[in-house]
């Protein structure tokens, strides 16, 4: 099942893995943080498809569009993990290729994608960009707010 | 006109309307492919990677030919309706050509006339990750079709409905392994072997049964505990050391062997995995009947740059220094170009030379053909290291050609590119790239200076002379190249979309054609009813367009603007 409303979001991975995300785990900036969805209800991290990983990422919330600034909980945005060109991990926090940014990059094939803007392909094969999951703070916990925004993993064939 | 008349043109229109769509449907007397066949191949068809097993990628026609090559014009083209790259040769087979494409399709083509008989599509798990999204054609045994697929499956059709007969797992794609070669068919068995060499693996060769897919050896490429060669390993580096072994082997049926060549070791700095890390970056010899490791030559030991060598030797019977013997030549991603004598158990270094600029070599040890290595130029931890060529090498996996009219070996070369990159002990998540550096610090260069970069070369293997080059001023060369008895040279590979014919004994362009996209594919020559053809896909992607990625960003006037979409050209001479 894909990630769900009220949602947990747990370390995928690192010395942390399987422990709750708080806000306060993530810096304006900073590279972003993989992650699970967790099912508050019966405890059941939901990791049975790579298609539910998740990027964390905190910035100004300034910088946000229309399109991502309801979707964002004090400056965390979360997106799908899954590069829409061929299915790799989106794993890179670079320098845009065109501009100062840092961006989402997937070293596969070299897509780019803005966290600022909704995660629209800036540069590289991607097709489209990264689906989103809004996010919400409840009681201090970041948690799903709603079930994803756009289609999640690669067009295949 | 009467009614009658009026039925009887009707129906006259009528058949002559649907002739085309009744092609489509079942191969009617499809031509069983046997051992026989396979071993000795007919001149009009292409039934195994290079169409023969020696892997010389000849074909004895000449009725296209260095004087009216300038004729030739396409007959066909058919879209495939696929992105990414097309790197699969067209297999023909008496009239009837396979083609396959990214994502795991195969059609099935009239070969004369380009009608579709069938379309196979295989359905791709929706978490897959394809790092190269790609496939190189389907082996052929009596009247099956062998495709191996991205989600590291094996799948045989009947080869005349494209109907699947049986559908083998290999490995786990969820792990980074995947396949993208054309099997090798030996005798009944169909052998594989695994990519994934950048996400770890362990790599591997593998037969099975062709009739029921049943598994009957499996070869791993890195010796585990007790087996010969496990000492060039420390530790557990050989668990996750590579050695993937991602192209069609060739085949001595003399000997009974075959000749399979093996990828980079993981990760790439070999301050990771200290040792020789056998059988990386190594040609083994391989008893088909048992899988077992009957000799084997590494050409550069503890790999540290991602030198794959993958690209299974050819085997040709050589003259050079006043004897002959039976050799297998290998033009390097390493920048070498090898001469080995292979024997029945043994393979024997001959000679090596560098065909493009490279500062990793400092020379070759005489007896035992081990590289001197430059420690200056050897990537390692901590410290970023730049060496010539570049990671995709003197030669990547696009095959040379020889030809036995001119002795000469074609090699599709990139000259003038260096890399670099930092070393770093990173841990292995499976199912994601693990260099042993960060992704985005890899880089490609320019040599200051360059005037080229692609070169399409003329060897002989003989003497160690080139009798000549072609270079492109602006543009890579990665792209299969398919020799003929017309004395022509056929390659893409180049950005500006052409698919050219070279004159084999001067290296002069007789012919080009601009297509679609980028021609990465290996082109080959095939004969229906007493007309030569000349059949490529054109269809740009994976590491053509990589490099063109990396071009684009140092700043030499090349633009990443090469269009993608998969066509199948079919030429002949105009009549």
């Amino acid at each position: 099942m894909r990630p769900q409303k009220a949602d947990l979001l747990v370390f995928s991975e690192g010395d942390r893995e399987g422990e709750v995300i708080r806000p306060d785990d993530l810096k304006t900036g900073a590279a972003p943080l993989r992650a699970w969805p967790k099912d508050p209800a019966s405890a059941v991290v939901r990791d049975g498809s790579r298609l539910n990983e998740l990027l964390l990422v905190r910035l100004d919330p300034g910088e946000f569009d229309d399109d991502t600034r309801p979707r964002a909980a004090e400056g965390i945005v979360a997106y799908s993990a899954i590069c829409t060109h061929a299915g790799c991990p989106v794993t890179a926090w670079v320098k845009a290729t065109s501009g100062d940014n840092e961006v989402l990059k997937c070293m596969c094939h070299n897509s780019e994608y803005d966290p600022r803007h909704a995660a629209q392909v800036v540069s590289g094969p991607a097709p489209r960009r990264l689906a989103g999951l809004p996010l919400a703070i409840d009681d201090g916990s970041l948690v799903v707010a709603a079930t994803f925004i756009g289609k999640v993993g690669a067009q295949q064939g | 006109m009467s009614i009658k008349q009026w039925l009887l043109s009707s129906t006259f229109a009528f058949a002559c309307f649907v002739s085309p769509a009744a092609i489509a449907g079942p191969i009617d007397n499809y031509s069983p492919v046997t051992s026989a066949r396979l071993e000795n191949p007919e001149p009009g068809n292409w039934m195994l990677y290079r169409r023969t097993y020696d892997g010389q990628g000849y074909s004895p026609l000449d009725q296209i030919n260095t004087t009216n090559v300038k004729d030739l014009v396409p007959v066909w083209t058919f879209a495939t309706g696929v992105v990414e790259g097309h790197e699969a040769p067209p297999i023909v087979n008496n009239g009837v050509m396979f083609v396959t494409t990214p994502a795991g399709q195969v059609i099935a083509l009239n070969a004369k006339t380009g009608d579709q008989y069938w379309r196979y599509k295989r359905e791709l798990p929706d978490d897959l990750f394809q790092l190269h999204p790609t496939n190189r054609g389907v082996g052929l045994w009596q009247d099956k079709l062998y495709l191996a697929t991205t989600d590291d499956h094996l799948v045989a059709l009947d080869a005349k409905t494209g109907k699947v007969i049986w559908d083998k797992k290999v490995q786990d794609y969820k792990k980074g392994q995947y396949l993208t070669l054309m099997p090798l068919i030996v005798d009944g068995k169909v052998i594989v072997g695994g990519s994934g060499g950048e996400f770890g693996v362990r790599g591997y060769v593998v037969a099975f049964d062709a009739e029921d897919g049943k598994e009957l050896w499996r070869t791993f490429t890195i010796p585990s505990e007790g087996e010969p060669g496990h000492e060039t390993w420390s530790g557990d580096d050989w668990k996750s050391g590579g050695g993937s072994a991602w192209m069609t082997g060739t085949y001595d049926k003399d000997t009974k062997t075959i000749y399979w060549g093996v990828g980079n070791a993981s990760p790439w700095p070999g301050g990771l995995h200290p040792g020789d890390n056998l059988y990386t970056s190594s040609v083994i010899a391989l008893d088909p009947a048992t899988g077992k490791i009957k000799a084997h030559h590494q050409y550069h030991q503890n790999d540290s740059w991602d030198w794959d060598e993958v690209d299974a030797p050819m085997l040709v019977d050589l003259q050079r220094d006043g004897r002959s013997f039976k050799s297998l030549i290998h033009p390097g991603r390493d920048a070498i170009f090898w001469v080995l004598e292979r024997t029945p158990d043994r393979i024997n270094y001959v000679a090596g030379w560098n065909f493009v600029h490279t500062d990793v070599w400092k020379g070759i040890e005489a007896e035992s053909g081990r590289p001197i290595v430059d420690p200056e130029h050897k990537p390692t931890l901590g410290k970023r290291v730049e060496f010539c060529p570049s990671l995709w090498g003197g030669k990547d996996w696009p095959s040379a050609a020889y030809s036995q009219k001119t002795g000469m070996v074609y090699v599709p070369a990139n000259e003038n590119f260096c890399g670099g990159f930092t070393g770093e002990k990173l841990p292995l998540v499976p199912g994601q790239l693990w260099l042993g550096t960060k992704a985005e610090d890899i880089g490609l260069s320019v040599r200051p200076g360059a005037d080229h970069f692609g070169e399409l070369q003329a060897w002989d293997p003989a003497t160690g002379k080139k009798a000549w080059s072609h270079n492109f001023a602006k543009s890579q060369l990665f792209g299969s190249v398919t020799a003929t008895a017309g004395d022509l040279v056929f390659a893409g590979g180049t950005n500006d979309r052409m698919f050219r014919a070279f004159h084999a004994k001067t290296g002069d362009v007789l012919w080009e054609q601009k297509t679609n996209s980028g021609v990465m594919a290996m082109p080959v020559a095939y004969e229906v009813d007493g007309t030569e053809y000349v059949a490529v896909q054109s269809g740009w992607g994976v590491d053509a367009q990589r490099i063109q990625d990396a071009l684009s960003k140092d700043n030499v006037g090349v633009e990443d603007n090469v269009p993608q979409g998969g066509v199948v050209w079919v030429f002949a001479v105009k009549k």
